[in-house]
């Protein structure tokens, strides 16, 4: 499968993100949780830019062993991204839409390699 | 433009905003999908009006209104004369363009930058005619100052008709109706029914007024004579005593944009205000689609059981209101496609039902909501997408279509 090159490591640091043109596709390769994550540039809510959304932890609700109310949270484990367009959100990890599991990001594999970053498209 | 996250290693700054990159998947669709020789009418799009508030509120004609405005704005912003609200439409700065567009570079050739911004835009989505309404204007009928939506809606109305729509003609508008004052909404369709661009007239639905008062009658009737569409476009407003029940936007947002218009539909259809005015247009404006259904079914369910207190209507309820006409954002698209499919069928969507974008807020629909929809036939797609608001706003559209054949609408446009 042809790789194609995306970027150099320096250019993409934890948080930071690129995009490359592979054929048709556009393909957003975004650096975070220490991994390197590759998808489809294309949300399957309206087609938005999903890559080049703003990143940010899963929001939860706090509540209590008796069942009340305590605030909302930032669960630092679950890392998302958020489309630009309307605000779908998806686990950097899985792709997966966090407001509805059956749909999701189309993953590629990046990998690194002598300082440079490459997608398999 | 920068944007906090929940930790500062994943802020993120954007630089450099521009309308037609932030769309250009939608430029994409537009090309994929042959949508420039498609007729396309966007019935409800934004500008933000608070943009040229300063230049607006020169526009007001009760000078002593005016001089409050002015020294007032200049330390408190908009809310010297608009009403203002909790909440957070761009989730948090979630849908960047919110922050984003303000600072947009845009290179001026003539026309305001208004102009030249909502273009952007429309080019993008292959948006051929646009209705242009204003935004934090949206919540001024719950003004209590009834004279300072009057000053408002007149400002607004004249700085539209005198620098927007006369520059350019994809721009067109159903302007503000200050109906909290029945007689100057009256003077206000006498005034600017046939200015340049202006294509029909808006009441903003969130308001304590009711739409069968007869106070409203002679506006009705003058709007049928001038052959030109009175449309009520929802709201919501956070401090309403209902809608305040809410805890979450989303809440308020998904009840609050629908049951003012709900509200306002029933009365209209049980008053019997169709066959007072069989021929004036009247459109529902950004509720979506699945309350139209609900209304229907409880109005001729209750209609059968007590008819006497609707004694004008000589059909049901939903017979009336498949005469209306809505528009179809933010269109529920759920995963039940028959659900959706029915709705189309129920509110006679071929003839009845008008694109919209409601671009550039939050909750917007691209023309492929429209276009993909795998149970309607080219020629609904053709409709819906613009058929339909050519006919009802009479609409000419020869700058874009010089060839076209007034019924196909499919021309090669001159795009
Ligand atoms: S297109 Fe991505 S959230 Fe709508």
């Amino acid at each position: 499968m042809p790789e194609v090159f995306v970027t150099t490591s320096d250019q993409l640091p934890e948080g930071g993100r690129a995009t490359v043109r592979a054929g048709k596709h556009e393909i957003g390769v975004i650096r975070a949780k220490g991994k390197l994550h590759a998808f489809l540039n294309l949300c399957p809510h309206q087609g938005g830019p999903v890559c080049a959304g703003l990143m940010i932890h899963k929001v939860e609700e706090i509540i209590a062993e008796d069942h009340t109310y305590q605030g909302m949270r930032f669960n630092e484990d679950v890392l998302h991204i958020v489309c630009p367009w309307h605000g779908w959100e998806f686990d950097i990890e899985t792709g997966k839409c966090a407001g509805d599991g059956a749909v999701g990001l189309r993953r590629f594999t990046a990998v690194e390699r002598d300082a440079n970053v490459y997608v398999i498209v | 433009m920068h944007f906090r996250s929940s930790t500062p290693a994943y802020d993120m700054n954007i630089e450099g905003f521009h309308t037609g990159e932030h769309l250009a998947n939608a430029r994409a669709q537009a090309d994929a999908r042959g949508l420039d020789d498609v007729l396309v009418v966007d019935v409800d799009s934004h500008h933000y009006e608070t943009d040229n508030l300063a230049e607006i509120l020169e526009y007001i004609e009760d000078p002593a209104l005016k001089q409050l405005a002015i020294n007032t704005y200049a330390y408190k912003g908009a809310t010297s004369v608009l009403v203002d609200q909790p909440g957070y439409q761009d989730g948090g700065g979630r849908v960047t363009r919110y922050m984003e567009r303000k600072h947009e570079k845009i290179d001026l050739t003539g026309r305001p930058r208004e102009v030249e911004q909502t273009l952007r835009w429309m080019d993008a989505l292959s948006v051929d005619y646009a209705c242009l309404f204003p935004t934090p204007m949206l919540f001024l009928g719950l003004h209590p100052q009834h004279e300072v939506e009057v000053g408002m809606a007149r400002a607004y109305n004249r700085w539209l008709t005198d620098n927007v729509t006369p520059t350019c003609k994809r721009l067109k508008t159903m302007l503000y109706l200050p109906f909290n004052d029945p007689e100057a909404t009256y003077r206000m369709v006498k005034e600017f029914g046939h200015k340049e661009g202006v294509i029909g007239f808006m009441v903003v639905s969130t308001r304590y007024k009711p739409v069968y008062d007869n106070a409203y009658m002679k506006t009705y009737a003058l709007l049928e004579e001038m052959g030109l569409p009175l449309s009520f476009h929802a709201s919501y407003h956070w401090n309403d005593q209902l809608v305040s029940l809410t805890n979450r936007f989303i809440t308020a947002h998904a009840v609050g944009f629908t049951f003012f218009n709900a509200v306002h539909c029933a009365n209209w259809v049980i008053n019997g205000l169709p066959e007072r005015f069989p021929k004036l247009k009247v459109i529902w404006i950004e509720s979506g689609l699945a309350w139209v259904p609900w209304l229907m079914q409880r109005l001729d369910n209750d209609f059968r059981m007590r008819t006497s207190e609707a004694p004008s209507l000589k059909r049901l309820p939903s017979d009336y209101m498949r005469e209306m006409y809505y528009t179809t954002q933010p269109m529920e698209m759920v995963n039940n496609m028959e659900a959706l499919e029915l709705t189309f069928k129920m509110i006679n969507a071929d003839t009845q039902l008008l694109y919209s974008s409601d671009y550039p807020h939050w909750d917007m629909d691209l023309p492929s909501t429209i276009w993909d929809l795998k149970f309607l036939s080219e020629q609904s797609k053709r409709n819906i997408l613009g058929l339909n608001a050519k006919r009802i706003f009479n609409l000419d559209i020869s700058d874009r279509f010089p060839a076209q054949a007034p019924a196909a609408g499919a021309m090669a446009p001159a795009k």
